[in-house]
């Protein structure tokens, strides 16, 4: 099958680090003393995306859009309820505990939270040695050193080694987080809304930290965050979800400079702005009302009942991720370069 | 924000809103907090104030201070200290009866806070929550009052208005719930409204909706408006006048257009350059700003932010770590105003060269 996302003039065809398809993860609710299940939160409800080596992929959507669970998903930190992940070539889907633990090493995660995702009960030195004690492994020169040379790689004092998160500032215990994350030389880091819990202008320098080490250690990101300006930065392809699907799939330009879905033209004219002179100028578009409820998602398309181009056939029918252009895929009947889903079939 | 002489302290003075060297300090077991440290501006009716600065600069508890929240039910020790003076529409709220500032509170002038879930009480309905808003201050029977609260959350954009009257606001999404606490805000056409963050804890799309309400309901009711929060890009939307804090100062403060296009002060450039910028080219690297926000116990001698300013040692004799400077008019402006020591030239000269073009 065609993988979306993946360019077809590509020369070299890269083996993808992660393959996701037709990724499910509903929540049930449950009801009653015999807790029988009378609906489910379809958080996440067919995702099929890869990552290839050394790129980093930017998610961006709403809150309940099923971001962070697609996250926590790719990480296994929760079970899918339906499709397929694999890592490296090899089928992580439903991996136990026993069974995921060497693939830790590989994948990590950088939380939202620098203020709930560090013990406070632990010193700097502990928190980033755990995955070492965790793993079993001893790095050369003992934990200690080690842990002191991931200090100062992330710009942390190395001496800093026996105080506790709460000596730190926001910026700081983010950067504890990263340390934490690349102890074990992941091939895969997943980092869920990395930069929204801090100050701007501590913002970009965790933005130029996860530059830089990007291009030091040769890590993949799959980078989460709700921020279009901050995912434009960071990310060299980006998939916008809603509702739990992905709606468009593209490289950075051409996704910012001619988006093929009303939901990503809607998202991007709705960044504010800093340039007041613009502000009279600017095209606007104002969607609706909210996120529909991710327990009785619309009919079809999704995104149709905020949608100012649905017809009839958006109510009916979902629209498939089809490839558009090279490297630009796209689930719309109605797409923003015109070509409508009848003259479709000729551009597949 | 004029440039009119300012009236000798105590007197009354023309702008609808004056705060006047405003200081509210905080004693901890730590030592002094001094999150407001002598800020001074002014508002008219119909204009809106945007107030910029990082966590802890003290935007939001100079908010409270003029809506007098922080002598209230505080005693003995741990009372906060404030002084200066706030002038509301020719009272000055800081010496008068509490029971008086309570009377204004709400009807004079009214707050939209950030997080509305923890703003309003989950225990009442929401139509219930605005009715009591309006009958603290009108002597009107529970019908008349409800009859307002449906129409206001008519005007706010909420569906079927009279049916949601009756939910709790937990039962509202975040959007209908800070449209909900707009309301309330307005229920008593406020001459004065402050928003702290009001569009933080919402999506892109419905921040877009939010600050549109704000901006029409604005022109519809006149009123002067603050809007305080870290997003430059907000302010750029609403604000016709920018004050960007710094450790519980004002360093730069004037009209939006002139702040955005020729900022003056080296922390206003950190900020810009922080930002990742969707209307501009891909930059390869932000330009961050070195260190972090000082703790405003121990603000820094001199000039708070030269400990992580890339130019604190252009001026000579090391006058920014010893010196504070005072915020001064910009030449050649209208209403300009920043707090550097370097020479208007320089800025002038580093603004062109080295910051903007990197932008």
């Amino acid at each position: 099958m065609t993988i979306p996302g993946q360019p077809s003039a590509s020369p070299e065809p890269a083996a993808p680090l992660l393959k996701v398809e037709g990724l499910v993860k509903h929540f049930p609710i449950t009801k009653g003393l015999l807790r029988r299940q009378s609906g489910a939160v379809q958080a996440v409800d067919g995702l099929t995306f890869d990552v290839r080596p050394g790129e980093t992929l930017g998610v961006v959507g709403e809150s309940g859009c099923g971001k962070s669970t697609m996250g926590r998903l790719i990480t296994r930190l929760l079970e899918p309820t339906a499709g397929r992940i694999e890592f490296e070539g090899r089928d992580i889907t439903h991996l136990g505990v026993a069974g995921m633990r060497p693939m830790r090493r590989d994948v990590q995660m950088i939380f939202q939270d620098p203020y709930s995702s560090l013990n406070p009960r632990h010193t700097v030195g502990t928190i980033v040695g755990a995955p070492f004690r965790l793993q079993g492994i001893t790095p050369e020169g003992g934990v200690k050193k080690e842990v002191q040379r991931l200090l100062g790689l992330v710009g942390l004092n190395p001496e800093h080694y026996n105080r506790y998160p709460h000596e730190f500032s926001g910026g700081q215990r983010q950067r504890i987080g990263i340390a934490r994350a690349l102890a074990l030389k992941p091939k895969l880091v997943v980092a869920d809304e990395p930069v929204s819990a801090l100050d701007v202008s501590i913002q970009a320098q965790v933005v130029n930290l996860l530059d830089d080490l990007q291009e030091e250690l040769g890590l993949t990101y799959v980078i989460i965050a709700h921020d279009l300006s901050v995912i434009r930065h960071v990310s060299d392809r980006i998939a916008v979800m809603y509702l739990g699907k992905i709606v468009e799939l593209a490289d950075r330009s051409p996704l910012y400079t001619a988006p093929l879905h009303p939901y990503t033209r809607a998202l991007l004219s709705a960044v504010p702005v800093p340039d007041p002179a613009r502000r009279a100028r600017r095209e606007r578009i104002l969607l609706k009302g909210d996120v529909p409820s991710p327990i009785s998602p619309p009919s079809g398309c999704r995104f149709h009942t905020r949608c100012w181009k649905a017809t009839e056939v958006c109510a009916r029918e979902e629209p498939p991720l089809l490839t558009l252009r090279p490297g630009h895929a796209v689930a719309c009947h109605h797409p923003e370069d015109g070509s409508d889903s009848g003259a479709r079939g000729a551009v597949t | 924000m004029t440039t009119a002489p300012a009236p000798a302290p105590g007197q009354p003075p023309a702008a609808f809103l004056e705060v006047r060297d405003l200081r509210i300090h905080f004693p901890t077991d730590d030592g002094l907090v001094r999150s407001v440290d002598g800020l001074s501006f002014r508002l008219d009716k119909g204009r809106t104030l945007g107030i910029v600065g990082e966590s802890g600069s003290g935007k939001s508890v100079t908010s409270l201070g003029i809506m007098g929240l922080h002598t209230v039910g505080q005693y003995g020790r741990r009372r906060a200290r404030i002084s200066g003076e706030i002038w509301l529409d020719g009272k000055e709220l800081m010496s008068a009866d509490p029971d008086e500032v309570r009377r204004l509170r709400g009807r004079e002038m009214a707050m939209i806070f950030q997080d509305p879930l923890s703003a309003m009480h989950p225990y009442f309905t929401v139509g219930a929550q605005i009715v009591e808003a309006y009958r603290v201050h009108h002597d009107v029977d529970k019908k008349t009052a409800r009859k307002r609260a449906v129409e206001l959350l008519d005007r706010v954009g909420i569906p079927q208005p009279d049916r949601r009257a009756d939910d709790y606001p937990h039962q509202f999404s975040g959007g209908m719930r800070q449209r909900a606490m707009i309301a309330m805000a307005l229920v008593n056409n406020p001459e004065l409204l402050i928003a702290d963050e009001p569009t933080t804890a919402l999506d892109v799309t419905v921040q877009a909706q939010i600050l549109d309400l704000i901006r029409d309901l604005q022109q519809e009711f006149g009123s002067a408006v603050i809007i305080i929060t870290h997003d430059l890009g907000v302010v750029a939307e609403l604000a016709d006048d920018i004050l960007v804090m710094y450790g519980g100062r004002c360093v730069e403060r004037g009209p939006a257009e002139q702040v955005f296009r020729r900022p003056q002060h080296p922390y206003t450039w950190g900020l810009l350059g922080s930002m990742p910028r969707i209307d501009r080219e891909q930059t390869e690297r932000l330009i961050p700003v070195k260190g972090s926000p000082p703790s405003l116990i121990n603000v820094p001698p001199g000039c708070a932010f030269s400990p992580r300013c890339p130019y604190a040692d252009v001026p000579a004799d090391g006058i920014t770590r010893s010196e504070r400077p005072e915020l001064a008019p910009v030449p050649g402006t209208d209403r300009h105003h920043a707090a550097c020591h370097m020479t208007h030239e320089e800025r002038a000269r580093i603004w062109t060269e080295e910051i903007a073009p990197k932008l």
